[in-house]
């Protein structure tokens, strides 16, 4: 087997990758629901800005502790295909919630995290910016479940099909 | 497993499509597709796309908008408004009950929109008055409501409020709801029949200034200690209300804003915010059904409006009065009819603020 992520590097990446799931479907499921409206919204404003917190971090623990390499013999499309999914998922996990925390300033709603703690709008409040961002928030949120959609299928590829360690280089916690 | 295993790719072509001809690559391929096709269907049963005619916000804003039209940029009810700005000041009366510092004593500004339910219309003594408030706290938290004089609300849940628009939805033919579909309605559903006829009992105001303002449904207020009190409350007018009368005094569409207009440019316009604490048994999950009449009633503070305002762009036009915008200290109660508010009104707002706007009927006289 391959060399692994750094423990914090997996750590991480498995914690976003629940939150996130979670984020995805608590969101397209909120917008057509009437009896849990609420508290789906209620969840999803603090659990956002958690993710964004996190991804913050995600992105430093990256820079110094790097990711190990593909394996050799990795076709030149492929790692064309793993490298670009990654910056576009890193950049989502940005500004899904980046564009949330702005639509709900230009809204002029107050920004409610947990126990009555709030956070400062971002934007002025605007109708026009709050037309502009409410429908990007979806659509690059329903981007990001795609680019999930992708990430989640060459995982599954790198394990069962290809067996190259990549998989496990993530997913392994054997010590 | 050795490398020699016919199942495993070897390093060499483990990621040439000839990889695929190895024994189980088709099951693993399969496989994969199963998981993902999984994943896909779970979202898409969470977004509701397999339950297309399960009522939710969007059937909503469209209900109204079949019933009352479409005025693009405004709102699909209480479309006709003004907004407000003045001040509350909370005397100390509430703290036992919530620990939300807007009920300590001292002030805090608030803003608000004065509107007719409905689609835009000629006003009339028919009007449902109605005061929408922005409590802005001192700790930077935010209390929004949305209330009415009515002193019971005509439905119970969601898709009875759904069932009542459609059945009020004008017959193209003759441009006027079927009757026949609203007696069905009515027949299924005696909480409105009993609800209108408290509602039929108890008069308008002649003018928002002396109107009294309901919430409807049923809140908590949450102390220091997290102890909860089912409440309810009323916007109680410091002018004395008198009845409106039984024709429109007046031939001028906006009779009810110019009149409210005229009051606030002479003086500041007052009213009680008046908690009932409800007692155990009480229901809090129903709003068609009133509280006994001899419930504690608490003032917790006076509202003053001090200015009104045409909508414009960033003033009350710009804000949704969500009432499940709540301060720490305030909290939802279990009435099914507030977290479809809240999300009715979040569906409303993201509709109107994409549209282009136009000036609102109820424009001020310059000077006032």
């Amino acid at each position: 087997m391959g060399k692994r992520f750094p423990a914090l590097s997996r750590l991480l990446h498995w914690l976003m990758a629940l939150m996130i799931l979670a984020m995805l479907f608590i969101g397209i499921g909120m917008v057509s629901s009437l009896a849990d409206y609420h508290r789906l919204v209620s969840i999803h404003r603090p659990l956002g800005i958690v993710i964004l917190i996190l991804v913050s971090i995600r992105l430093l623990n990256r820079l110094f502790n790097p990711p190990p390499p593909l394996p050799a013999g990795f076709p030149p499309l492929l790692r064309f295909a793993a490298d670009g999914s990654h910056y576009l998922l890193y950049a989502l996990m940005f500004a899904v919630p980046l564009v949330g925390w702005s639509m709900l300033s230009a809204a002029g709603y107050p920004i409610a995290m947990w126990g009555g703690v709030h956070l400062p709008p971002i934007l002025p409040h605007s109708a026009a910016l709050y037309a502009l961002l409410r429908p990007l928030h979806t659509a690059l949120a329903l981007l990001l479940f795609v680019t999930f959609l992708a990430h989640l299928a060459a995982a599954l590829t790198h394990a069962f099909l290809f067996r190259d360690g990549v998989f496990e280089s993530m997913a392994s916690w054997r010590k | 497993m050795s490398d020699s295993d016919p199942r495993k790719p070897s390093p060499e072509n483990r990621y040439s499509l000839s990889a695929l001809a190895r024994p189980g690559a088709l099951a693993s391929l399969a496989l994969i597709a199963a998981i993902l096709g999984v994943v896909a269907a779970a979202f898409a049963w969470s977004a509701g796309w397999f339950s297309p005619h399960r009522v939710d916000q969007t059937h909503i804003v469209n209900a109204f908008e079949a019933d009352g039209g479409v005025r693009a940029g405004f709102r699909r009810n209480h479309a006709k408004g003004v907004c407000f700005t003045g001040w509350f000041d909370g005397n100390g009366a509430a703290v036992p009950f919530s620990r939300a510092s807007l009920f300590e004593r001292g002030r805090v500004p608030v803003f608000g929109r004065f509107s007719i339910a409905g689609p835009i219309a000629p006003d009339s003594p028919a009007a449902v008055h109605s005061m929408a408030i922005n409590y802005t706290l001192s700790d930077g938290e935010v209390w929004r409501t949305a209330m009415v004089p009515i002193p019971v609300f005509v439905v119970r849940d969601p898709k009875s409020f759904y069932d009542q628009l459609v059945a009020a939805v004008p017959d193209p033919k003759t441009g006027k709801p079927d009757p026949s579909r609203m007696k069905a309605f009515l027949a299924a559903h005696p909480e409105t029949l009993r609800a209108i006829g408290l509602i039929k009992a108890q008069p308008f105001a002649t003018g928002f200034a002396n109107e009294r303002y309901n919430s409807l449904n049923t809140f908590l207020l949450v102390n220091a200690q997290g102890a909860a009190t089912p409440v309810r409350w009323t916007m109680e007018p410091v002018d004395s209300f008198a009845p409106a009368p039984k024709t429109a005094p007046s031939s001028d569409p906006n009779y009810l804003f110019d009149a409210l207009g005229k009051r606030v440019s002479q003086g500041p316009v007052r009213w009680h915010l008046i908690f009932v604490l409800g007692r155990p048994g009480d229901p809090t999950n129903d709003a068609t059904l009133p509280w006994p009449r001899d419930r504690t009633r608490i003032d917790a503070g006076t509202l003053t409006v001090t200015g009104l305002q045409a909508e414009a762009p960033g003033n009350c036009r710009d804000i949704n009065f969500d009432p499940m915008v709540l301060p720490s200290g305030i909290a939802p109660s279990d009435d099914p009819l507030l977290p479809a508010r809240s999300a009715v009104y979040s569906a409303d707002f993201t509709r109107r603020e994409g549209e282009a706007k136009t000036p609102s009927p109820v424009q001020l006289q310059a000077g006032r």
